[in-house]
């Protein structure tokens, strides 16, 4: 701190000066952030939209010789990208809405001050964070004894529960005023009403921004595929980009010993751009209803309520 | 304790139990698939004193006392993942939190207006990019043959990296990756908080004549400290288990980077794979957990001491 001392006590003379600058500095830097944050996807998009031979040629270009939408057309034509997402798009959806449901209920009962034991049962579940009983008995648990194997149940069961998200939901229950909720008990509502119509509608805030921790956990799941899913119809959109980046590793190996064959190159290059890109779109479309959400929704605090 | 008490105790479980019914109802599916997917795995723990053997099961497994640990503790490289595990996640902390720190001051230093809102947009949407999204990133990026980083390079008059094939420069790749990617995202909590510092400080630090920089270092950031050190505790809990995601799909198994990249799970992971040797997986497993509950409980100790509301438990 007497190194922050010194640097600012002659500033202090110049301060209007100083804090008009402040705005300009910080709005270029956070600009410059910005602009790194999309410079990856504006080039992988241009990348995918590069023609195979022109990248493999010229490597990746902000604006390639030659362009093409051989990529894409190859991924849609595919029926392995299509099923994959809709195999996403259901984990995620019903997944989302399952882990809110139950965080939200379990959160709102932890919030209510009458519980007596609310802070022994959020311990209950801070302490799986702590302590896990690891990859191998979960493995073992899910894939013998439950049966969940090849499911697609087995992307979102497991993972219903997280025990930070159901802090944050509790700690926004926690700050509504206990008269709203005792009106209602007057008026002789029971726990579960008052937590239907007074509590979640004046919860959306908070249910939106967890309802957006929760969900990119899902539509990214690959681990899950990995372990437990030989089905193919099965995997993930995340478990065939794991796979492609996999495939094409060894692909151009092969692709390095017979370079002189001289025939016309699938796409394969290329793919697995217009795939990766393919996989961001639902969250673009998803991502504007929610935003606006993300402040206000959120407190931090420990397990304590 | 005398059987009086122990009744009384008992009998005041089930009248609150009562009381609240419905509410506690609320909670049982959470506390039925915790206890069933948290809980129970911890029965599996005795694997790690077992020879494992997948047909006779936890219970008809011998048992091995601790040599699953003296195997992985003998062997050469516990001492190289455990150091890497270490070493970068407390870079990733640090490096994180003091980005996201930086952002949410500069966000809310410039108020509510559309550029605050558009650029926020634009660095929180990384954070929804899976690893394997960005592990295809990383390569256009930083692939020998044509990645966009040796380009420029070449343009400087440079000579390329091959990047794939240097350890040294992936802990810096590493940070900036995850700068990139959740730093912005990172930011919300810390804007929360900067958002709910009470203005009449500001205002009579403005009277005082303080200036704006010299308000960011004198209120805002002391007062982030509640915030900081409750995260840093989170973060602790989990500082010995490897970013599993990150590290698997940027660097698969590529073993020249593994001096510097390898961390105890993908460690793991490749032991199950090429041995199946469950029983000293699962002794890693246990001493990560243990190694990581011990810190958590050390530093919410220190938190408890100087600085009591930032105390988890």
């Amino acid at each position: 701190m007497s190194s922050v001392n010194a640097t600012f006590k002659p500033k202090s003379k110049l301060i209007s000066k100083g804090d008009r600058m402040v705005p300009i500095v910080f709005g270029l830097l956070i600009a410059f952030f910005a602009i790194l944050c999309l410079t990856p996807f504006l080039l992988v998009i241009t990348a995918s939209l590069t023609d195979e031979a022109t990248l493999i040629r010229t490597g990746y270009r902000l604006f390639p010789e030659k362009w093409s939408l051989d990529a894409y057309k190859a991924i849609f034509r595919s029926d392995t990208i299509p099923r994959a997402y809709g195999v996403s798009i259901f984990v995620t959806l019903v997944g989302t809405a399952l882990s809110m449901l139950t965080t939200a209920m379990c959160g709102y009962a932890i919030s209510c001050k009458q519980l007596k034991y609310r802070n022994s049962l959020a311990f209950f579940f801070y302490f799986t964070m702590l302590f896990s009983g690891g990859l191998v008995p979960t493995y073992i648990l899910i894939t013998r004894y439950l049966h969940l194997a090849n499911s697609i149940w087995v992307y979102i069961i497991p993972s219903l529960i997280n025990p930070w998200n159901m802090f944050l939901l509790r700690n926004f229950f926690n700050d509504i005023p206990d008269a709203l909720k005792e009106s209602a008990r007057l008026e002789g509502a029971n726990e579960w009403l008052i937590m239907l119509i007074i509590v979640l509608p004046i919860s959306l805030p908070a249910i939106a921004t967890v309802s957006l921790f929760y969900a990119p956990g899902y539509w990214n799941a690959w681990v899950e595929a990995m372990l437990y899913i030989d089905n193919e119809k099965l995997f993930t959109l995340q478990y065939i980009i794991m796979r492609i980046i996999r495939n094409i590793n060894t692909a151009t190996q092969i692709a390095g010993e017979g370079a002189s064959a001289g025939t016309v190159l699938p796409p394969s290059y290329t793919i697995r751009l217009a795939t990766a890109i393919v996989t961001i779109g639902p969250i673009i479309f998803l991502y504007p209803f929610l935003q606006k959400y993300f402040v206000g929704g959120l407190k931090v605090g420990g397990v304590k309520g | 304790m005398s059987e009086k008490s122990f009744s009384r105790k008992k009998s005041g479980f089930l009248v609150e139990i009562k009381k609240n019914f419905w509410l506690y109802m609320l909670a049982v599916p959470a506390i039925l698939l915790t206890l069933l997917f948290k809980y129970i795995p911890m029965v599996g723990i005795l694997i790690a004193f077992q020879d494992f053997n997948p047909i006779k099961g936890i219970f008809g497994s011998t048992f091995v006392a601790f040599e699953n640990f003296f195997y992985f503790f003998r062997g050469s490289q516990w001492l190289q993942i455990t150091v890497n595990t270490l070493w970068l996640n407390v870079l990733f902390i640090v490096t994180g939190t003091i980005a996201a720190i930086a952002l949410a001051i500069m966000l809310v230093e410039l108020g509510k207006n559309l550029f605050v809102r558009f650029n926020q947009s634009v660095m929180i949407f990384p954070n929804f990019i899976s690893w394997a999204v960005i592990a295809m990133f990383a390569q256009a990026f930083v692939g020998s043959d044509g990645g966009y980083i040796n380009r420029w390079i070449a343009m400087l008059g440079g000579s390329p990296i091959s990047f794939y094939s240097e350890p040294g420069v992936w802990p810096l790749i590493f940070v900036i990756i995850r700068i990139w990617k959740g730093a912005g995202f990172g930011a919300i909590i810390y804007m929360a908080a900067i958002v709910g510092i009470d203005t009449g400080i500001y205002e009579a630090a403005r009277i005082d004549g303080a200036s704006r920089m010299q308000m960011i270092f004198r209120i805002t950031i002391p007062l982030l400290k509640t915030t900081v050190i409750l995260l840093t505790i989170l973060s602790v809990g989990s500082i010995f288990y490897g970013d599993f995601g990150m590290i698997y799909t940027l660097i698969g198994d590529n073993a020249i980077l593994f001096p510097t990249t390898d961390v105890i799970d993908t460690y793991v992971f490749r032991s199950i794979r090429t041995s199946g040797s469950m029983g000293m997986s699962a002794a890693v497993g246990l001493y990560q957990s243990l190694i990581g509950f011990v810190l958590v409980i050390v530093t919410n100790k220190l938190a408890k001491k100087y600085s009591p509301e930032s105390a988890i438990f």
